[in-house]
């Protein structure tokens, strides 16, 4: 394929910021050597023998397992939004659109951290509680808060594709197929789903690699304690310092999302030519 | 032609945010009749037929379907099928999945839906296509597709949205013999809209012309070209010279500072009227032989005939004719009194 010249500037740009820190991150994980430095690397498996311990194969579990979780509550809770979002008039659409970004505007890490003084021991919710009369409740530093904190902040992600995809579904179909005889429920499951799936595609995608690997809301809302896959590569690099242990999770984490996003992709395929990522 | 009816539009009005788009429509439909509603866009006649398939429900009026009222019935429980304007095929189906739609709701066991899936693929002329997408096929094709899709279930009335505006000219033109033939081999009612008159014209039974949301006539398409009731379908059917003119009593107007003998009566003394008189209808003939004269002031070639602008004071007459007369000359002109259509004119709201 023939480049332009015009083209140059972007791939030196991916190269600096894409090709040479993935290159980095390959290069740490293979290896062991001095802390932070680059010479002296000696060739190892190490650090991927290292993660087979079940310390760390559990903190992988748990990622997995409140990404999925986290991505299946907002498909559940985003699907239904989205669909009563596209079927308001433009006018209307657009402002429950802008509810819903408007969030998104303000810092991630400052959104996360109002969920703090909401939850905390002596904050809003627990205030309430007590001054009607019942015991405070153990709302925040467990599972239940990291994943509200996850749901709470990836749902737009999940909403806007599926969202996106089904306005653009032409009403005239939808119309064809109680036409044809299909009652709504009907016409919902064979003809406005399958017409969905590259939106519902989209937002599993767009949910689950940045529920996978955060480790800000599980840092914030799970407390010091709380260990997830973000939080053990952060932990790594920041404080531990072993760059290649730290490198070897990201490359482990990296095929771990690859391979999913793969099956995901299949099931779009099947259904419609070309997905979005592959 | 069966004489009962098989659908009555009783009183149908209907209001978008306050504009009324169908104003106090009546007419019936007979079984195994072609009728198109016919009209310029925005005159209500997708509205109409919306109505029928049940898309939209009318502000007034009823829709009656063999005796019972079926106004506030949902599409998916009418024995009536549509055709839509853009095809509406389902994008993540083949042409097989498609055209068993119907019948896969409807719970028909597997082998007949084969069998009649079949059946309807020979029928509009695509055997061996079960298997193709639907982006893979042409306009024609897909509108053949969308087409077997309604007629599979047998309904009792096919509604058929312009289907053929978004074909070419030559293939146009084959689809209207092909959907007139497969109507009268099927034997099911056609509902078709269309702006396209001489379409409506070829294919239709009954013609409805529509303007405004309201219904301007209703006749064969032999009436409605021969025997226009206003000017506004004399306008819109085919090419008309419309003029001014008076009734000075029955069977006597003038038009064009001249006063000719005419077919119509029972109109008021002196009561200013529109004349319609069809560009076929006015014959060339010798200056002096003339009972109308003027000036050939454009000629086009038209394939069949010319057209030629007569220019006769301030009157511009259109002459369609195979004689053709070069631009200048003075010619005199020649109309038959069963030709000249009187019409009372409309008053503006």
């Amino acid at each position: 394929m023939r480049m332009k010249w015009t083209s140059y500037p972007y791939i030196l740009w991916m190269i600096i910021f894409i090709v040479v820190p993935l290159a980095l991150i390959l290069l740490y994980s293979f290896t062991v050597g001095e802390e932070g430095g680059i010479t002296n690397l000696r060739f190892s498996l190490d650090n991927f023998r290292r993660f087979l311990d079940p310390k760390y194969l559990d903190v992988l579990w748990i990622s997995i397992n409140l990404a999925l979780k986290s991505t299946l509550i907002t498909m559940v809770l985003g699907y239904p939004l989205a669909m009563i979002i596209a079927k308001e008039k433009p006018k209307k659409r657009n402002v429950m659109i802008l509810l819903l970004v408007i969030p998104m505007w303000m810092n991630f890490l400052l959104r996360t951290y109002a969920w703090l003084t909401l939850l905390g021991k002596n904050g809003f919710i627990n205030y309430i509680i007590t001054k009607l009369g019942f015991a405070p409740l153990n709302l925040i530093y467990n599972d239940r808060a990291v994943l509200l904190g996850m749901v709470y902040n990836f749902l737009p992600f999940m909403v806007l594709p599926i969202y996106s995809v089904l306005v653009k579904i032409d009403k005239s179909l939808i119309e064809a197929a109680e036409d044809l005889g299909a009652n709504k429920f009907e016409v919902f499951s064979k003809v406005t789903f399958p017409l969905s799936i590259p939106g519902i595609i989209t937002g599993i995608t767009m949910v689950f690699m940045p529920a996978v690997s955060t480790f800000v809301i599980s840092r914030l809302l799970g407390g010091g304690q709380y260990m997830l896959i973000g939080n053990l590569v952060e932990q790594q690099y920041l404080w531990v310092g072993d760059w290649h242990f730290g490198s070897a999770i990201s490359i482990i984490m990296m095929a771990f999302i690859l391979v999913t996003m793969a099956i995901t992709a299949k099931f779009d395929n099947q259904k419609e030519g070309g997905g979005g990522l592959w | 032609m069966d004489k009962t009816h098989i659908i009555d539009l009783k009183n149908i009005s209907m209001e978008y945010d306050g504009t009324k788009v169908l104003d106090n429509i009546n007419f019936y439909i007979r079984k195994n009749e072609f009728l198109t509603l016919l009209g310029p866009s925005g005159c209500g006649k997708t509205t109409t037929l919306r109505i029928i398939g049940g898309f939209e429900k009318p502000t007034e009026g009823r829709v009656i379907f063999e005796g019972r009222d079926i106004t506030n019935i949902p599409p998916y429980e009418r024995q009536i099928n549509t055709v839509f304007q853009k095809y509406a095929l389902f994008p993540h189906m083949n042409v097989f999945e498609n055209i068993a739609f119907g019948l896969k709701i409807k719970k028909v066991p597997k082998d007949e839906i084969e069998k009649r899936v079949k059946e309807m693929l020979r029928l509009v002329n695509l055997r061996g296509f079960e298997k193709r997408s639907i982006d893979s096929l042409s306009g024609g094709q897909q509108q053949r597709v969308a087409i077997a899709r309604a007629l599979v279930n047998e309904p009792k009335v096919l509604l058929l949205d312009e289907p053929l505006g978004a074909l070419d000219l030559k293939l146009r033109k084959e689809m209207q013999t092909e959907l007139k033939n497969m109507q009268k081999r099927v034997g099911i009612t056609f509902v078709y809209v269309t702006h396209d008159q001489e379409e409506a014209l070829t294919m239709s039974d009954t013609i409805v012309v529509m303007d405004k949301g309201q219904i301007q006539q209703i006749g064969t398409p032999v009436d409605i070209y021969n025997e226009p009731e206003n000017a506004f379908v004399a306008k819109f059917i085919g090419e008309s010279n419309i003029v001014d003119g008076i009734m000075h009593e029955d069977y006597v107007v003038e038009f064009a500072n001249r006063v000719f003998e005419c077919v119509d009566k029972g109109f008021e003394k002196k009561e200013e009227v529109d004349v319609v008189i069809r560009p076929e209808d006015l014959e060339i003939v010798p200056l002096e032989e003339g009972q109308l004269n003027g000036v050939v002031t454009s000629v086009t070639f038209k394939g069949v005939h010319y057209e030629m602008i007569v220019k006769d004071g301030n009157i511009d007459w259109m002459i369609h004719s195979t004689i053709m007369e070069p631009v200048g000359t003075e010619i005199g002109m020649r109309v038959l009194p069963e030709n000249i259509h009187i019409m009372k004119k409309v008053v503006e709201k």
